[in-house]
């Protein structure tokens, strides 16, 4: 299997770094070929980035309380630059207020990513969804 | 007796000469003839040369001659990348920084409608980038089998995703086409060096010939670059100086010429107020962007839709009927020169605006962005609010009565706080046109170069309290 290559970043007007880059840290240590875009990145860039880079996984961090608004429409941007079948996860304090995380998670599924990261999600669980969800679409095949 | 060089800038109207002494570190003279690219290049040089030589009372023997050139449409280059904030990005600094002008840039996959327009506009140099390296590979590829199957004669430049260079040179075997390293190896790391240094190579060993400059062969010994670089090679040397010398730091150089406006700034950008993010591609420290728009003459309508007629009109104490009259004329009429007051304050009101937008153009710019931490200010671009030295360079400025004057326009404007122009620059006029033949000597009497721009780089404020002293 060949090195994949993951994007994160912390989406909109959010300064908290500190999370992701633990986080791709982590990644980069069990292999994977990290693209680092740091705080206050724009949708945008993520998907400039991931195809420059060929990548094969988009990590999105919202720590902020305004994922819901800044995340929506990201799947539509993916498509839109020929990147449809792109892996896309998010994780942090993805809404404001106490919310059962089955209503938060169904959000963000709805909106297009493959799986949202509840807070306090560890590493190592992350790690497992990549290899699962990697290894299903070498299976598969990925389409150009 | 002194050793002497002599720099030749092929232009596109005049072949311009300058005679150095080497020793004193002084211009001895200069001459001119006419551009004669499009019949015999030898025949503008050789009236150049016969000027020079009445000013001179006699030609000395030259040390080195050296040439640049901007003649036959100056190095003229399309750009090809992937998406078009990253690598093409990359690859227009790559080019730009090399002395060219573009005349096509194209993201993501070419068509067949796009390489048709190629082909037509005949190009001297195309560069393809795409891909960081072991990133996208397909679009580069899919690029290079389309060039390599067109009828485009020109030089090509690989500049992209290094992983898949030998099959992309493999595309392009029929044509003359070179590998060099990817202008953006990783995502946000710019390595536009060494595209910059095949585009020169490619300039002095085909395009020279292509373009007929050869055939005054024996008058120079080489040309070395196209005059943009050369000019960009003097910013550089005067910024940085040269082993044992200090040069004089952060500076802008700002040109604006006929047909365009150029800016050049030697300096990081990094941000000069603590708390600034830097946000989007980092820039190159040497850094030249060209204004297509902002030409005094051949682009003389251009400016005033950029600035808008109103304010160009009211600058120039002129009716907008008038102002468009009067522009109209100067669009058909390239080579005029200013006659009477009225022109005299037109030209003036251009070239104000001109420089102030190819400056605001060229420099970056800070925003706030409100956070859930409060506001954040967030810097795009190069942050030359520090810049040291303003340097004006160009006819309309040299010949202008108070450039000083004229020059503040670019500076920084309270009334728009977050375009991070020069605030509070040394400003110096290239009244002799040193630069550019500064730039050539650089390349081989580089402690010579420094002096001579340094001797002939003049403050406007110093120059009036000499003349008040005589």
């Amino acid at each position: 299997m060949t090195q994949k290559t993951i994007v994160t970043g912390v989406i909109g007007s959010d300064t908290h770094i500190v999370g992701n880059r633990i986080l791709s840290m982590a990644l980069e240590k069990a292999g994977y070929k990290l693209v680092s875009l740091g705080a206050l990145t724009p949708a945008a860039d993520f998907i400039r980035a991931a195809i420059e880079t060929n990548a094969d996984a988009i990590l999105v961090s919202s720590l902020y309380g305004q994922g819901e608004l800044d995340c929506r429409g990201f799947r539509d941007l993916c498509v839109e630059a020929g990147l449809e079948n792109m892996l896309l996860y998010v994780g942090g304090n993805l809404v404001v207020g106490k919310h059962p995380w089955e209503q938060v998670e169904k959000i963000f599924l709805d909106m297009g990513f493959d799986r949202a990261a509840a807070p306090g999600t560890r590493v190592e669980a992350v790690l497992e969804w990549l290899a699962q969800d990697l290894g299903e679409r070498e299976r598969i095949g990925k389409p150009a | 007796m002194s050793r002497a060089a002599l720099l030749i800038d092929f232009g596109s109207t005049y072949t311009k000469l300058r005679a150095v002494d080497l020793d004193r570190r002084k211009l001895l003279g200069s001459g001119q003839g006419p551009s004669t690219v499009t019949t015999d290049i030898t025949l503008g040089m050789n009236a150049a040369l016969a000027d020079l030589g009445r000013r001179l009372g006699g030609l000395p023997v030259f040390r080195h001659r050296l040439a640049s050139s901007s003649a036959a449409g100056g190095l003229r280059m399309v750009a090809i990348g992937l998406v078009r904030e990253l690598t093409l990005e990359a690859a227009r600094w790559a080019a730009l920084g090399a002395g060219a002008r573009l005349v096509g840039t194209y993201a993501n996959r070419l068509t067949a409608k796009d390489l048709a327009r190629i082909v037509e506009i005949q190009p001297d140099i195309v560069l393809l980038a795409g891909g960081t390296d072991g990133g996208n590979s397909e679009v580069i590829l899919h690029n290079a089998g389309m060039l390599g199957e067109s009828a485009l004669v020109c030089p090509l430049i690989y500049a992209g995703n290094r992983v898949v260079a030998d099959e992309a040179h493999a595309l392009l075997a029929r044509k003359q086409a070179q590998v060099t390293e990817n202008v953006m190896p990783e995502l946000g790391e710019l390595n536009i060096e060494p595209a910059r240094a095949a585009i020169r190579s490619v300039f002095i060993e085909r395009i020279v010939h292509a373009k007929g400059i050869d055939r005054a062969a024996a008058e120079f010994d080489a040309v070395l670059m196209p005059t943009p670089a050369a000019v960009m090679e003097g910013a550089r040397l005067i910024a940085d100086g040269c082993k044992g010398f200090a040069g004089l730091g952060d500076l802008v150089v700002i040109d604006p010429g006929g047909a365009t406006t150029d800016v050049h700034s030697v300096a990081s950008g990094a941000p000069a107020t603590p708390g600034v993010i830097q946000r989007g591609l980092p820039e190159p420290r040497v850094k030249r962007t060209v204004e297509g728009d902002l030409g005094m003459r051949h682009n003389a309508a251009a400016i005033v839709e950029a600035a808008g007629a109103t304010s160009v009109a009211a600058d120039a104490d002129l009716s907008e009927a008038r102002l468009q009259a009067l522009v109209g004329e100067l669009s058909r009429n390239v080579e005029s020169l200013p006659n009477g007051t009225e022109e005299t304050r037109l030209d003036r009101a251009l070239a104000r605006a001109a420089l102030r937008i190819a400056m605001r153009r060229h420099c970056g710019r800070v925003q706030t962005v409100y956070t859930a931490n409060g506001p954040v200010a967030a810097q795009d671009g190069k942050d030359l609010s520090a810049a040291g030295t303003l340097i004006g360079t160009g006819g309309v400025i040299a010949h202008d009565a108070d450039p000083q004057d004229l020059l503040s326009v670019a500076l920084f404007d309270p009334a728009e706080p977050g375009s991070l122009r020069p605030k509070a620059p040394r400003i110096l006029i290239d009244r002799s046109y040193i630069l550019y033949a500064c730039g050539l000597l650089s390349q081989v009497e580089p402690e010579a170069a420094l002096e001579l721009a340094l001797g002939h780089l003049h403050s406007p404020r110093e120059e009036s309290s000499l003349e008040r002293s005589l």
